[in-house]
């Protein structure tokens, strides 16, 4: 069942927390909607599943407008933040919950209702916890006794609202690894909510990036992480080190460094611009090199496994609030040996690949 | 109390600590007893001053018995009131957002900040003979004033916010994420409120129900402005008790108030029961990973 949202338009009050989303997303696939805090991702699920309702706009499901249906006639499978189980039911009977519910003619009987909740448990692999109550159950159980409930309505579509979010860390990255994989058994359309970049780009087929109520990008894990479309983009997913400067005669300046960018697409100069490197597309050479670079001091070389990350602050590149540029390059650790980088060394930062945006 | 102790183990000087405590807890069961206990067993000794018989005689009074039927009457009409309003004005509160909100809170809790006296006075004014709708009341030949009417409608004034307030708080700790749950689900909004809702709040509820009956079968003031007193008709239980007290039977005064003071400690045994069940619910979820 494919999802589609157009032209959805959300105020809460003065505040508008979605402005003009239109999203398409394809039956099957498996959805992560990224972006900071308060970027409306929540709002946006909510109103895909109908619990809350757009100022404008509309919400196809499997191109039927469902904009007016309520939450009970979408038929969408919900997994809250923070679970709601029904606290007074066992977990049986939360599993069983959607269908108890259905309307007499549609209702199936008692010995179908008990097979299919203990298939489902079966599938969350928790049958051995189905008299228990949620709260004898640990936050990871409650989760996925909780995906088990909204999975029981065979629902068209699967919404869930930042499902690991309140998770330790360990069990975070299990849950995450099982619903990959249950959603490649599956093949439900799911939409899922979350604030970890790593999570998103881990888990999902597409990772939808939004920020301050507007999609900034939509693309595979891939594209964004290696092809950010915007500036928020680029600083949202994964490290990466921030210039800023202006661009003349086709170069990057900062002061008077001249660099080279790989944004050739921008040729006209401009006053104020901002540029990005991954830590990983930066070169150290020694500050009595010939080659143009930016002057900078190394404050630490942190060495764990294969890769070694250096920490350099430069006070010739100021940023905006005229702070001292704190920068960070990740390099293998035998490279760092054999160019002999040492702490508190003076050195020039030659950035490899620029990805310079106008403001 | 138990936190008051802790605070007082706190202190650094053992010796006057104890000393302290050991006063308050002698001041204070001194005051329960003197304020409380000793008033409770003066009722009985009274009441049974002239032995059983002429307790059991008392009680065998016509408009006594009438003043206990109207009693439970009242009572049996006001708690199921009062229970549908606290439900809706709490699911409305605590569920949902709407403009004047706040005002309904303070609306319902008006009752106690205004005297009793006070509220069957207003409705005296309101309904009266000389009142707003008097002379319509009159002509239609509705009674309400110093009729039974009127005592109900005093009596669901003065207990009102005991099970609203009992659940609003409740009910907004609780969240509606559960109610959410059950609507994706596909369940009705009577399903929701009858599977999810009303077996999350039922000691709550029960609780403000053990309230609001005490308070509706013991309330004096505003039933008295409206009842009128009139014997074997108007009377409650409180009523008699101080019709009979000013003609000095005070046995029989006093048999009628050991009949209120008995329902009293029923209550609270009921209510100490349903306190008792809830903590043990409450700890039963608290249990938490096993």
């Amino acid at each position: 069942m494919s999802i589609e949202v157009k032209n959805i338009t959300k105020n809460f009050g003065q505040i508008r927390v979605l402005d003009d989303i239109n999203l398409r997303i394809d039956s099957g696939e498996l959805v992560a909607l990224l972006g900071p805090s308060g970027c409306g991702k929540t709002t946006l699920l909510r109103i895909i599943a109908g619990l809350e309702t757009a100022d404008h706009g509309s919400v196809y499901l499997e191109d039927d407008d469902a904009t007016l249906s309520g939450a009970r006639e979408r038929q969408v499978g919900f997994v809250f933040q923070h679970y709601a189980l029904f606290r007074h039911m066992s977990v049986f009977e939360n599993v069983a919950f959607g269908l108890r519910v259905k309307p007499r003619n549609e209702r199936p009987s008692e010995e179908k209702i008990r097979d299919k909740a203990h298939e489902l448990l079966d599938m969350v692999q928790l049958k051995f916890l189905k008299d228990r109550f949620p709260s004898q159950l640990s936050g990871g159980q409650r989760q996925r006794i909780a995906l088990a409930r909204a999975l029981a309505i065979e629902p068209r579509v699967l919404l869930l609202d930042e499902p690991f979010g309140a998770l330790d860390a360990k069990v975070r990255k299990e849950l995450r690894k099982w619903l990959r994989k249950l959603h490649d058994e599956l093949h439900v359309t799911s939409v899922f909510v979350t604030h970890d970049q790593e999570e998103a780009l881990e888990v999902s087929d597409t990772v939808v990036l939004m920020n301050r109520g507007k999609l900034e990008q939509v693309g595979t894990p891939e594209q964004v992480y290696d092809h950010p479309a915007t500036p928020f983009a680029y600083g949202f997913l994964g490290n990466v080190n921030r210039f800023e400067g202006a661009l003349t005669a086709g170069k990057f300046r900062i002061g008077d460094i001249l660099l080279e960018h790989s944004t050739p697409e921008l040729s006209r100069d401009q006053a104020s611009v901002v540029a990005f490197a991954r830590p990983a597309d930066l070169d150290i050479v020694t500050a009595q090199s010939r080659q143009e670079g930016i002057p900078a001091t190394i404050d630490r070389i942190l060495s764990f496994g294969q890769t070694s990350k250096i920490e350099l602050t430069s006070s010739v590149a100021l940023t905006d609030t005229g702070k001292a540029s704190e920068y960070e390059v990740q390099w293998p650790r035998n490279r760092v040996e054999d160019a002999a980088l040492k702490e508190g060394m003076s050195v020039k930062l030659i950035p490899t690949a620029l990805r310079v945006f106008g403001r | 109390m138990s936190q008051q102790l802790i605070v007082a183990h706190a202190k650094p000087s053992g010796t006057e600590a104890k000393f302290v405590r050991r006063l308050l807890i002698t001041l204070a069961l001194l005051f329960v007893f003197l304020f409380l206990v000793l008033p409770l067993a003066a009722v009985f000794t009274e009441a049974l001053r002239k032995g059983l018989g002429a307790y059991f005689a008392s009680m065998e009074d016509p408009d006594s018995w009438a003043a206990v039927r109207l009693t439970l009457f009242i009572t049996a009409i006001v708690v199921p009131m009062n229970l549908a309003f606290g439900v809706c004005a709490a699911w409305a509160v605590a569920k949902h957002d709407f403009k004047g909100k706040s005002f309904l809170i303070t609306l319902i809790d008006l009752p106690f900040s205004v005297s009793p006296v006070v509220a069957g006075l207003v409705y005296v004014l309101v309904f009266g003979a000389n009142g707003w709708f008097g002379g319509w009341l009159l002509a239609h030949d509705i009674k309400i004033i110093f009729a039974v009417p009127g005592m109900i409608i005093a009596t669901v004034f003065v207990t009102l916010p005991f099970i609203a307030r009992e659940l609003i708080p409740l009910m907004q700790s609780q969240g509606t994420d559960e109610e959410q749950a059950a609507i994706v689900l596909g369940a009705s909004g009577w399903q929701v409120f009858t599977k999810v809702t009303l077996p999350n709040i039922k000691w709550g509820l029960i609780y403000g129900v053990i309230l609001c009956n005490a308070r509706s079968m013991g309330e004096f003031g505003a039933v008295a402005v409206v009842s009128g007193h009139i014997r074997g008709q108007t009377n409650t239980m409180p009523l008699q008790v101080e019709i009979l007290y000013n003609e000095y039977q005070s046995v029989a005064a006093f048999a009628i108030a050991s009949l209120l003071a008995l329902l009293a400690l029923l209550t609270l045994v009921i209510k100490t029961f349903v306190e008792w069940r809830q903590h043990k619910a409450e700890q039963q979820l608290a249990q938490g990973v096993s």
